[in-house]
């Protein structure tokens, strides 16, 4: 029984110290924070130096595409044995696209979206003092950023870094003599990645443990906000997903250190017939894109709750269809599991098979329809505001439109045999997941620097940064689409060489200025970014009239999110002009009995005393109620 | 007494911790899902049968994995109902079942290598399946031996009731089912082993 005396002692100890947990050093509030807010502020600014580095490389093989004869000595003194003569190696190329898809898949638009809001919003918008387990969530970012450093230091190494593609097939992936990249920079590429997956498992298991652990009062399933159910249901998908990739990647660790066969049969390389046996590469794409496919809409999903909200609060009107952007959100992410085949629809797959995958992802298209619909008729009628973000938002779901129509003809098997591997896929997922989800992301920091920084970003700048991208990026992957269609092929160095693509090369010389003006557009980004964590102006406790929780604590950060008690949320999130309400917005932390005048029956609907109340109420103002 | 108890165990959100561990053996149930997948996927595609009869060796090692998990369960019992010695044996005979097995694992190789000639580099890969099914669950019995020791230590220090309990608890999650899945990867071997 002396245990329960001492740790009696202990509580007492703990409820005084209950503001201040520990003493706050530099250390472990800015370093090792197990603070949730700080946490995704690393994830965040972590993820926007991934994107810069991601967009640098693809600008030098932009740079590579557009002038494939023209030397650029800058180039050589930039990178060395890389870029010999000036002119960026046929090996460095193909290093350069794997790692600026691997980077802006995984570290950019996974662990920095989903890192950065779901860290931020999650305790802040379910009214929790912090994640259920703060200190598996600071391991998160931390294993987060030692797969970045790794990522990036295959730059260093001789033969460069790996070069497959960020799909990594074997054989190439699994044998490292197959080529330059199939060396250290892919064996850093799999250390990189298997700590990468450690750290989405970490976060996506605290997501989900706090989500339906430490809700506050009042905030059932159906008051959540569009982003808690896109931010939850991401991290469902990364759980399920992640361990599959982690089974296809230690088997790839075997064949390519061990000597197994799993993935290889009858190679010959340089001349020399290899031991391999009876392995199947096939194996391997199943294994990968059943996490790959996921991996999309683990990209995509944040960016449409993140779209919904901003969308919703910058109409001033409630988002439409609540109940179906949900449901529409649960059958993405059941159906996300279903339609892996339609990557490898060329594979020697059984037609049968093909056509099995080729209904499952058409199917996708009625809940993406759905979440269209619904986000355009929420604009529709609106009191439109015109922020930064809100102007990313609709963004996000213009490039969802014009990306996700390619989807209907991708995803059928017989459209596929011409348009696999050519550029009409890369202007299909850059447009719809690349694109859109960015533009979810960057509506998402405009929306929510204030909550993060305590300040406002400049509207100005975030203009200037909105129509340059999205001129931009529909100029760089617009004209993709009518490349694919003429065959050109994906990940060629100097595909223009070719007779017959010659007449491309003005077309890509046009992409590349076109990524150009975007990249700079990027600077007016970064700039607004960090002169505004220092010197912007300073932000009200509640900047945009928005409803949810986020805004109901204190502009000061603390840990514990809230100084009292944790408020009772008593309506959804979307209660915005609402006839006969006082101001436009009423956030979720009203009870109705406050807003007598604006009260409908439809608000009581499992709740008979209240709606007693309501009648009472409504009886006697109608008597009183002057003849109009 | 308990209310303390209670407000204590909010502030820690052990709940929310244990729905943690819940939604980890999710992520590991994948893992062994998409190995088992991958086994069949591979025998399917060019018709590379097991065609290696199991060892006896797994049958006394998932006797013995069995055992283990009796034993922690009575130590939960033990727990429960105050009685600490008991529980400190009981978890220790635990441990040392979960030495035992692992043993038997690696016996278990060693019969396959050396007496049946099965080798993990082979031409056919479903026999190195049988290697990646029982490493990477030995990987998480070393994980689970871990657990196994830290809820020990507990019951050495002055560990407070509620916490040894939830102790208890997550190692019991855990341990079960690494018991559950070495059953599940054995069946699955037998059932494929023609």
């Amino acid at each position: 029984m002396s245990t329960l005396a001492v740790h009696d002692h202990a509580v007492a100890h703990h409820d005084e110290a209950h503001e201040h947990h520990h003493k706050a050093t530099f250390l472990n509030t800015y370093v090792f924070s197990q603070d949730h807010k700080m946490i995704a502020k690393q994830f965040l600014i972590t993820g926007i130096t991934m994107a810069f580095i991601g967009m640098a490389l693809s600008l030098l093989f932009r740079i590579q595409l557009a002038y494939p004869d023209k030397a650029f000595p800058l180039l050589e003194t930039l990178l060395g044995r890389f870029a010999p003569q000036g002119r960026i190696s046929p090996d460095f190329y193909m290093s350069l696209v794997t790692i600026h898809g691997t980077i802006m898949v995984f570290f950019v638009l996974t662990a920095g979206l989903s890192g950065t809001f779901a860290n931020l919003l999650i305790p802040l918008q379910i009214g929790a003092r912090d994640m259920a387990s703060p200190f598996v969530n600071m391991l998160s970012y931390w294993f987060f950023l030692t797969a970045s450093v790794i990522m990036l230091s295959s730059f260093l190494v001789q033969k460069g870094p790996a070069s497959g593609g960020w799909t990594i097939y074997p054989p190439l992936s699994a044998l490292p003599k197959a080529m330059a990249g199939s060396g250290e920079g892919m064996t850093l590429w799999l250390i990189s990645m298997v700590l990468f997956v450690a750290s989405s498992l970490m976060g996506g298991i605290n997501y989900i443990s706090t989500v339906l652990n430490m809700r506050t009062k009042g905030m059932d399933l159906w008051k959540m906000p569009l982003t808690i159910w896109a931010l939850f249901l991401t991290a469902i998908l990364g759980v399920l997903a992640f361990p599959v990739l982690v089974a296809g990647v230690v088997l790839l660790i075997f064949d390519r250190s061990f000597g197994t066969s799993f993935y290889l049969s009858d190679i010959v390389l340089n001349g020399q017939v290899q031991p391999y046996e009876g392995g199947s590469p096939i194996l391997f794409q199943h294994l990968f894109w059943f996490l790959g496919h996921p991996e999309v809409y683990i990209i995509i999903m944040p960016a449409m709750g993140i779209s919904s909200e901003v969308l919703s609060v910058n109409s001033r009107k409630p988002i439409f269809g609540y109940h179906a952007m949900v449901y529409s959100l649960i059958g993405i992410t059941v159906l996300s599991f279903i339609v892996w085949g339609h990557h490898m629809f060329v594979t020697g797959m059984n037609p049968f098979l093909g056509g099995v995958f080729m209904i499952t992802t058409l199917i996708i298209a009625v809940p993406s329809a759905v979440k269209t619909f619904n986000w355009l008729a929420t604009l529709w009628r609106g009191n439109i505001r015109f922020t930064p973000a809100m102007l990313f938002a609709i963004g996000m779901v213009s490039f969802f439109i014009s990306g996700g129509l390619t989807g209907i003809f991708l995803g059928n098997a017989a459209l596929d045999v011409n348009l696999h591997d050519t550029y009409f896929v890369v202007a299909h997922f850059h447009l719809v997941m690349g694109s859109a989800a960015i533009f979810g992301m960057l509506a998402g920091v405009y929306h929510w620097f204030p909550k993060m920084f305590r300040r406002m970003m400049d509207d100005k700048l975030g203009y200037l940064h909105f129509w340059l991208t999205f001129a931009g990026a529909y100029m760089v992957f617009f004209p993709m689409h009518f490349m694919g269609l003429d065959g050109v092929p994906r990940r060629y160095y100097a595909f223009t060489e070719f007779k017959g693509w010659e007449h491309w090369l003005t077309v890509n010389t046009f992409i590349t200025w076109a990524a150009m003006l975007s990249g700079v557009a990027q600077l007016a980004f970064a700039y607004n970014f960090i002169h505004s964590i220092f010197w912007g102006k300073k932000a009200e406790q509640n900047p945009w009239n928005a409803n949810t929780l986020e805004w109901t604590t204190p502009v000061e950060h603390l840990h514990g999110n809230w100084p009292g008690e944790i408020p009772t949320v008593y309506r959804w999130a979307y209660d915005y002009s609402k006839p006969g309400a006082e101001d436009d917005f009423i956030p979720q932390t009203v009870p109705f009995s406050q807003t007598m005048s604006s009260n409908l029956p439809h608000d009581f609907e499992d709740n008979p005393g209240g709606l007693e109340e309501y009648n009472k109420w409504t009886a006697a103002h109608k008597a009183s109620e002057p003849v109009k | 007494m308990i209310m303390a108890q209670i407000q204590q165990e909010d502030r820690v959100n052990l709940g929310a911790k244990k729905f943690s561990m819940w939604i980890f053996i999710f992520t590991s149930f994948m893992f062994f899902a998409a190995l088992t997948s991958g086994f069949i996927v591979y025998s399917g595609q060019k018709g590379h049968a097991l065609d290696v009869k199991m060892p006896t060796t797994f049958i006394f090692s998932t006797i013995v994995i069995l055992l283990s998990s009796v034993t922690l369960y009575m130590a939960s019992t033990a727990a429960k109902k105050l009685e600490w010695e008991k529980q400190k044996f009981l978890l220790w005979v635990t441990f040392a079942l979960g030495i035992v097995f692992l043993v038997l694992q690696i016996q278990a190789w060693y019969i396959l290598t050396y007496k049946m000639g099965v080798y993990f580099v082979g031409p056919n890969a479903s026999r190195t399946f049988i290697y990646v099914f029982t490493g990477m669950h030995l990987l998480h019995i070393l994980a689970g031996l871990a657990v196994v020791l830290n809820a020990i230590k507990g019951t050495y220090g002055s560990v407070t009731q509620v916490k040894n309990l939830y102790k208890m608890e997550m190692t019991s999650i855990f341990w079960h089912f690494l018991d559950i899945i070495w059953i599940y990867l054995y069946v699955f071997l037998l059932l494929n082993q023609n």
